[in-house]
């Protein structure tokens, strides 16, 4: 990308008026428009990147992707390139790692562009979207039974700092692609302010599954420029979108984090001294975390898909604080990790109750999966949610002030967790198995109780007592 | 004359543009060389300041922008059922035709097809005297709806001299032309109306009739009425979409208009997925022949998404000024409110709460406000009514903040999701002590008069039980269910009954989806009278226990799934059931009583 300079159209100019966090204020523009790559070059020769954000009265602000440390008033260049901020796009991409702003950093050269795609993308027509309704096995039973994961969905991993979310990433993504089958699937990892040992372990997981070679890793760590971070995302989802829709393979999209991308957004917001929202976050926050992840779906006729599993890490774990929130107002649902299941040695750590799959309902059921796999679902939450109502009873209660009907939900919540919801690393679960856990688990329930399903359905699979699942 | 300004600053959807003193304040303007679509938001001398409708990005200073004399309007004819538009009337299937499957900038397409032909039928005579609003003639839109071609409302009216037989003609075609004081106005089958702008109507009326939307939380126990307003806000992940598409599919009115604002993408493919295949209870027809769809997602640019709302709610003045009932449902409006917010921004106003402008609330309440029943302008004598519902979402589901309080004071209908419901999976997750209606004396008499004398009566006896339950919900958290007379845990078991029997609905399933208003008020009377002959047993001296162990508990939370509306008798064998099985207690217990 930083190499296509050869554009006739740039102007340089010299007047640097101001510096100011992450941005700079360029005088004297005569012809310079919004969204536009900037060029910066330091008076030591050092170049740099930025784009335009503000453009009027000769004046330009301009935000610098790798900071502003450094610059001076005098001597600093800014050469405005005529163009926004382009991705060269090719099948040689996959298997090659690149930096937050999309250069290569593998120590190979440049990939040949079959075309150069603007990172900034172009809204979907929902008339031309495909409604995903393909399920997609992840062999985590919680996720496949409860959260199921279709093509095309975005689906983030609401998280804390220490809790394990980019184990469950990782899993997802070497379980849910299965190598050795024709399928035609890529990877797109984007590290976005995490630490080097996070990128690390992600990237060897792949290697180890034999899927480096389907994947597009784009690194900006926690020591790289901050600002770089609001590209990084934007390179890697214009590559996703052209390896799913120009390329036709089932892409999995994972950002992570996200919180990280939301304080760039936050600083460079402050350094405007625009009106800010919530927690000092810009009010546009929501419109441009959409602009990111509704880049996700299908598209009518075509044969990929962009699924996306963006991580982000609730500060303090709290789930109203503006990232997650606007998060879970534009994505498709939500799988929340609980730090309290993570202390009782439970993997995957998920808090099923506040996690959701919004496209679940259409991506199960008879010709898909399995007719019961809603309703046993349904009932599993139901009874969980009783379970953790019971229990916190019992905690002030005593168990001596409970029904018989509550201690059996007491019960069914503590071989839900272990059963269930509890698996390894690297175990693979067929759906099958998670649906016939799920019926062992209702088993300890009296008929009565399961009121979510439906009496043909209980009639097939409910064994009453036929098993006491213990691990 | 037309305003020729240059752009001289740009910042995100806002620009400013000099030399515009001739441009007028809401006109709708071209902006740079790709002409893109904005609209004047502010003047200040000869600078103009608009909001553009589609990404600026690549947008210089220096590059011209030309007014277009008009206000920002939609184009009302024949041909709008069944679209799907943008945020300023832009029909998506057009712009996929030009740009494929990403929307480009700088796109112009016609709002509906003027080229294509209906069967018109006239309805007025030469020389009749005619009025703004009255109907010239009809077409059939789509198999389910007749469409009134009417006289625009902002006519003069005058003397009809020429009138088209009945025939098939284009849009364009003029069909009548009428006279006022020597000055001929023909008329055509369509025409504009700037959106910012409410239509007039004759009169006002009270609405009185229930607007049946088939779920049961809301028209059993917070109903809204044709004509009505109602809010539903939530955290995300609590219902309200769900809800909407639920009032969209289901309501019995004749034409529905969803507008989705800054919401997702895949939620419009949805509805247009879904749609075509749903079949309307009513006139079997598919549900799509009543639904016009004014789509700007999330990632769309954020000022046409202001627009979408004025966009959509004139849509359905219009239809209701044919004389029908029309739904229109938003969701979601504080996504609108964003946009305003952002904009206020860019303006450099001085911010209310939350960098809300000032001018929220009074923007708010104008929307709210062309909600109504109405007498229509012209003749025939014809009422129609459009009933606005707008989802809220609020940040961290904190109901204190700007919009949904500024809401609040403009609707009636109130259905407040609740997020702790929606964790525990009780969908739709309307909590029904925070919930309220302000229809609810109002429909009443629709509901005594059509469904059965009994309804206000046992909607009351079954939400005291729920109102009961909340109370005693107290006491258990402290002391636990076992420290509770029998009569009072008769209380939550009736209570556990009736929320997952009759609030609880799953709009995913086949049978649950829809419930009628006759089965509605039957699972009612089922529970109410479940829940009086217990007490009589317990009063008897009879046990709780086997109350609980009733085989035809778990039938009666099921009935709403396994007994369809059709087969709506079936719930008198329940009730057979029911008796039965009272009275097998009763005998029982006093075999019991002998051994012992
Ligand atoms: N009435 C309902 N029946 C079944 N599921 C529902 C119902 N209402 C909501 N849901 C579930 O909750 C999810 C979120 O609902 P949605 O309406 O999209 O929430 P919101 O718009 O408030 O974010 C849905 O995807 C669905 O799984
Ligand atoms: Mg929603």
């Amino acid at each position: 990308m930083l190499s296509d300079f050869s554009s006739s159209s740039s102007v340089e100019y010299t007047k640097v008026a101001e510096i100011k966090g992450p941005i700079i204020v360029v005088d004297g523009i005569t012809k310079a428009s919004f969204d536009e790559l900037v060029e910066i070059e330091t008076s030591e020769g050092e170049r740099r990147l930025g784009r335009v954000l503000e453009v009027g009265y000769g004046k330009a602000i301009v935000q610098i992707f790798e900071g502003t440390s450094g610059l001076a008033i005098t001597g600093t260049k800014a050469k405005f390139l005529g163009k926004t901020m382009v991705m060269p796009v090719s099948n040689e991409l996959l298997g090659r790692v690149f930096d937050g702003l999309g250069r290569p950093n593998d120590g190979l050269p440049e990939p040949i562009a079959d075309k150069f795609l603007d990172v900034n993308g172009e809204p979907m027509n929902p008339e031309r979207r495909e409604y995903p309704t393909s399920f997609i096995q992840t062999g985590v039973s919680v996720i496949d039974g409860m959260l199921t994961l279709v093509r095309g969905q975005k689906l983030p991993i609401f998280s804390g700092s220490g809790l394990p979310h980019n184990i469950l990433a990782a899993q997802i993504a070497r379980q849910a692609n299965v190598v050795g089958t024709n399928e035609d699937f890529a990877v797109v990892f984007a590290a976005i302010g995490v630490q080097y040992s996070e990128a690390q372990y992600f990237k060897r997981s792949l290697e180890d599954s034999g899927a480096l070679r389907r994947s597009v890793l784009f690194l900006n760590l926690a020591d790289d420029p901050a600002i770089e971070r609001i590209i990084t995302p934007r390179v890697a989802l214009t590559v996703a979108e052209y390896l799913a829709f120009d390329l036709g393979m089932h892409v999995l999209a994972i950002l992570t984090d996200m919180t990280n991308y939301c304080e760039a957004l936050r600083e460079i917001s402050a350094a405007r001294e625009e009106v800010p929202g919530r927690k000092g976050y810009p009010g546009y926050l929501y419109t441009d975390l959409a602009n990111n992840y509704e880049r996700a779906g299908r598209i009518k006729g075509r044969n990929g898909s962009v699924t996306q599993v963006p991580i982000l890490s609730m500060p303090a774990d709290d789930i109203t604080h503006p990232i997650a929130d606007l998060t879970g107002y534009i994505t498709e649902g939500q799988i929340v990790l609980s730090r309290e299941l993570f202390r009782k040695g439970v993997y995957p750590p998920v808090n099923v109750l506040m996690s959701l799959s919004r496209l679940m309902k259409d991506g199960v059921g008879e010709g898909k999966t399995r007719g019961d796999h809603m309703e046993v679902g349904n009932q599993l939450y139901d009874a969980y949610s009783r379970s953790q109502e019971v229990r916190a009873l019992a905690d002030i209660v005593g168990r001596a002030g409970l029904t018989g009907v509550d201690l059996k939900y007491l019960d069914v919540g503590d071989k839900f967790e272990t059963y269930y919801l509890k698996q390894s690393v690297d175990e693979n679960r067929n759906l099958e198995e998670t649906l016939t856990r799920a019926w062992d688990i209702l088993a300890n329930l009296p008929k009565g109780e399961l009121t979510k399903i439906k009496d043909k359905n209980i009639e097939q699979y409910y064994k009453e007592g036929s098993k006491h699942p213990t691990q | 004359m037309v305003a020729k300004g240059k752009i001289v600053w740009v910042s995100g959807p806002a620009v400013r543009a000099d030399g515009m003193a001739s441009v007028k304040m809401y006109e709708t303007v071209e902006v740079g060389e790709s002409k893109l679509i904005g609209e004047v938001i502010r003047l200040t001398g000869e600078i103009a300041f608009i909001q553009v409708y589609e990404s600026t990005s690549g947008l210089r200073p220096g590059e011209p922008v030309v007014g277009t004399g008009q206000p920002l309007s939609v184009l009302l004819g024949p041909g709008i059922i069944g679209k799907i538009y943008d945020g300023i009337q832009r029909p998506l299937e057009e712009i996929a035709k030009k740009s494929g499957a990403f929307i480009s900038k700088g796109i112009s397409t016609t709002p509906i097809d003027l080229k294509k032909k209906y069967h018109f039928k006239p309805a007025l005579k030469i020389g009749e005297n005619v009025k703004a609003g009255t109907i010239i003639g009809t077409i059939e839109e789509t198999p389910l709806l007749t469409h009134s071609i009417l006289i625009p409302p902002d006519s003069s009216g005058g003397r009809v001299i020429d009138i088209t037989g009945e025939g098939d003609y284009d849009l364009e075609q003029i069909i009548s032309t009428i006279e006022n004081n020597g000055i001929k106005f023909p008329l055509k089958m369509y025409h504009k109306w700037p959106v910012r702008k409410p239509r007039p109507y004759t009169e006002r009326f009270d609405p009185t009739v229930p607007l049946i939307t088939g779920q049961r939380v809301i028209d059993t126990y917070f109903p809204i009425a044709k004509g009505g307003t109602g809010a539903i806000p939530g955290g995300f992940g609590t219902g309200k979409t769900v809800t909407l598409h639920q009032i969209a599919k289901w309501a019995d009115s004749k034409v529905v208009v969803y507008i989705g604002c800054g919401e997702r993408g895949n939620e419009m493919t949805e509805v247009l997925v879904e749609f075509p295949h749903l079949i309307d209870p009513r006139s079997n027809r598919p549900l799509m022949e009543r639904t016009v769809l004014v789509a700007n997602t999330s990632n769309m640019p954020v000022a046409a998404r202001e627009a979408s709302i004025y966009t959509g709610v004139t849509i359905a003045e219009y239809y209701r000024d044919m004389g029908y009932d029309v739904v229109l449902v938003a969701d979601s409006t504080s996504r609108w409110a964003e946009a305003l917010r952002e904009m206020s921004g860019r303006l450099e106003e001085m911010p209310a709460e939350e960098g809300y402008p000032s001018y929220l609330a009074s923007r708010l309440a104008e929307f709210y406000e062309r909600a109504g029943r109405v007498r229509a302008l012209g003749s025939p004598d014809r009422n129609g009514s459009v009933t606005i519902v707008g989802a809220v979402s609020p940040s961290g589901a904190d109901f204190t903040e700007p919009v949904t309080t500024h809401t609040i004071r403009f609707i009636k209908t109130f259905w407040a999701l609740d997020t702790r419901l929606a964790y525990s999976r009780h969908y739709p997750s309307i909590n029904w002590m925070q919930s309220y209606s302000g229809y609810l004396e109002d429909v009443s008499k629709w509901w005594t008069e059509n469904i059965s004398p009994d309804w206000y009566n046992l909607r009351a006896e079954s939400y005291n039980i729920l109102q009961r339950e909340d109370t005693l919900k107290e006491i258990v958290r402290l002391l636990g269910p076992e420290a509770l007379p029998d009569e009072e845990k008769l209380v939550l078991e009736m209570a556990r009954m009736i929320k997952i029997g009759i609030l609880q609905q799953n709009s995913f399933d086949k049978i649950d989806t829809y419930c009628g208003p006759e089965k509605q008020l039957k699972l009612v009377n089922l529970m109410v009278k479940f829940y009086k002959e217990s007490l009589k047993l317990l009063k008897e001296g009879k046990s709780l226990s086997d109350i609980r162990s009733m085989p035809i508990i778990p039938s009666l939370i099921k009935a709403k799934f396994e007994i369809p509306d059709e087969q709506v008798s079936k719930l008198k064998d329940l009730e057979s059931q029911m008796d039965t099985q009272f009275n097998e207690i009763r005998s029982q217990k006093e075999e019991v009583e002998l051994v012992v």
